[in-house]
């Protein structure tokens, strides 16, 4: 900070000092996030000891220790939707790279109006994700929405119910995800892509390195530190996932697409069960904190 | 894939490649676009035909859906009608035809304008404490820095509905459910976390001797602030205030949560658009159409700001 010394004390409001107008600027945020993120964060670590039930605010509330916790842990219910959240995480993961990466290396090509269908592609995922659930619920209609229409004249498999069957309504939630999102693994492949320095193609070709080659020494390398940051942030979002799904299957049928922010949902402003829940939410963001941490790990042994 | 990787090294690609690239993103981007055009298309259909079978490509437009989402309307028996003599407006001369009356305007316009209001309001104060914090951050020797920004990133890991079950309770006891203000505070919360790192990025990109020079020249920091650095951050600022308002715009799992009369936004109240027998498709179409217009204009003019805030922020974290 070489700028300390210049800085003469002018008296009045515009002449603070360096410090305090740093500590000016920081505070409002942190004060804000401190008072909006971290207690209740803590409030819900303290709450999810106890029986609370916020339907009830006058009841005594009372210390029940880890049980909430070991209620989670042995629910085989709870056990049911981390499986599903976690297939509807790898499957989404893996479908929009394969889609998004190839998307990139097309679009990269820079053919005439490559520009404009960017930002065609782009559209979705700006959208409201509990809106565009709803009006996939409209396309899904399984007599009369176009989306099983056109399935079924080109495939001639009949009326898809892809809402309400057991088999398809996993796959209902999977399709609107990928339609929204590829376009944002895409962009970053993109990003990816056109940060690889021109004159490592050049060395390559003075090596005669075959276009394979020059793929997977130059390309892959250099583009999956873009990928897997792409996966990182999707794959935190879609763990969280709620609104879309909510809007569009509501957890079902049964509770086939019953993911765990949705079964919370359902068990702190349904069933009132607070305490539990709290402890669900705690465990919630513990494991993502964690899968997050060991990711990014990856991630930067990936990058050096 | 292997061809395309050739590409890459040439920078410049043989003709037949990119036919071959630009028909297949062509494909991807209708198939994209088509849910949209089928809603928008659906918005302007009759309620009958929008649960056709086969669904109806070519039908005749009308602006039933419309009439119904800014209506409520009841049944009446036709003597009822017939005593009220000929319809006044247009659109009561569409509800008619169902033998329906018009009863009042519906809460739609209400929700939206709630959405205007908290989406606006919520930006405005993210942008301002984020460029505040990001210049900061950026300029300052702060004790704990990285702890700080590194904290200030982990709290968008938080699931929404862990965060909404204490702020329920907080909001209760403060009075604060359910109001534009709360929502406004909550939003802001969430998108400042953003700000602060997409507008950190864009200061860093300042050069500092552009305020150095100004020092000299008898200027304060604050005012060297204000009269060299902010107009310097113009396209950052603005990259930035397009990501909170449209996270804003778009938020559900709060709204839906910790707003029920007063405050409710659009997104929790177009799924609810229900009509006699199940949902009203053409006024949820119309309602959707509606509410995403502004989105995908926004998204259509601002698209070079938008990239660059996507890619920027993405790959700084």
């Amino acid at each position: 900070m070489s700028n300390n010394n210049i800085t003469k004390d002018t008296p009045g409001l515009r002449g603070l000092s360096d410090k305090s107008l740093a500590w000016l600027f920081i505070t409002p945020t942190i004060i804000l996030l401190l008072a909006i993120n971290i207690f209740p964060l803590i409030w819900t670590i303290y709450l999810s000891f106890t029986d609370y039930r916020s339907n009830q605010p006058g009841r005594e509330i009372e210390w029940v220790g880890l049980e909430n916790y070991r209620d989670v842990l042995t629910s085989p219910d709870v056990w049911g939707y981390m499986q599903t959240t976690a297939s509807f995480v790898i499957s989404t993961m893996l479908i929009q790279v394969a889609i998004g990466f190839a998307l990139a290396m097309f679009i990269n090509k820079n053919f005439k109006g490559n520009s404009l269908l960017t930002t065609i592609i782009l559209i979705p995922m700006m959208l409201s994700p509990a809106v565009v659930g709803t009006f996939w619920t409209y396309l899904y209609q399984p007599q009369t929405g176009v989306f099983s229409y056109i399935i079924d004249f080109f495939a001639d498999v009949g009326p898809l119910d892809m809402i309400g069957s057991v088999d398809l309504a996993p796959w209902a939630i999977v399709i609107v995800d990928t339609w929204m999102w590829t376009p944002y693994i895409m962009l970053l492949c993109l990003a990816g892509l056109r940060s690889i320095p021109e004159y490592l193609y050049e060395a390559a070709e003075i090596d005669r390195a075959n276009a394979l080659q020059k793929f997977w020494y130059i390309t892959l390398p250099r583009i999956l530190p873009f990928l897997m940051l792409a996966v990182l942030f999707r794959g935190i979002e879609n763990f969280k996932m709620f609104d879309m799904v909510v809007s569009l299957t509501s957890g079902g049928p049964g509770s086939i697409t019953e993911l765990a922010s949705i079964n919370l949902k359902r068990e702190a402003f349904e069933n009132w069960k607070t305490g539990y829940s709290s402890a669900f939410a705690t465990i919630l963001f513990v494991t993502v904190f964690g899968l997050g941490s060991i990711y990014v790990k990856a991630l930067n042994k990936v990058k050096s | 894939m292997i061809r395309s990787a050739k590409m890459l090294k040439v920078g410049e690609s043989s003709g037949l490649s990119k036919w071959i690239a630009g028909i297949i993103v062509t494909f991807y981007a209708l198939v994209t676009v088509m849910p949209l055009l089928w809603i928008v298309a659906t918005s302007f259909k009759s309620p009958p035909d929008s649960i056709s079978y086969p669904p109806q490509i070519v039908f005749e437009p009308t602006l039933e859906g419309y009439v119904n989402l800014f209506t409520e309307r009841s049944r009446q028996t036709d003597e009822y009608i017939e005593k009220l003599g000929p319809p006044e407006t247009w659109y009561e001369e569409i509800v008619r035809e169902r033998n329906m009356v018009v009863t009042g305007p519906s809460r739609f316009a209400g929700r939206y304008w709630n959405s205007i209001f908290i989406g606006f309001g919520s930006t405005f104060l993210a942008v301002v404490l984020g460029t505040m914090a990001a210049y900061g951050f950026s300029r300052f020797k702060v004790p704990l820095k990285d702890d700080l920004l590194f904290f200030i990133l982990s709290t968008r890991m938080m699931p929404p509905i862990a965060v909404a079950i204490p702020i329920y309770l907080m909001y209760r006891e403060l009075g604060l459910s359910d109001t534009a203000l709360g929502m406004i505070i909550l939003y802001t919360a969430v998108n400042v976390s953003l700000a602060v790192w997409l507008l950190k990025g864009f200061v860093d990109e300042i050069p500092r001797e552009y305020e150095d020079a100004a020092l000299i020249d008898g200027y304060s920091r604050f005012q060297a602030f204000i009269k060299v650095v902010l107009p310097q951050m113009k396209a950052g600022i603005a990259a930035t205030a397009i990501f909170c308002l449209i996270f804003a715009w778009n938020e559900y799992a709060f709204a839906l949560l910790l707003t029920s009369g007063n405050a409710q936004t659009a997104p929790p109240f177009i799924p609810a658009i229900i009509g006699e027998g199940g949902l009203d498709w053409p006024a949820v179409s119309a309602g959707t159409t509606l509410f995403l217009l502004p989105i995908v204009i926004v998204t259509v003019v601002l698209r070079n700001q938008l990239l660059r805030g996507i890619t920027f922020g993405a790959v700084r974290k």
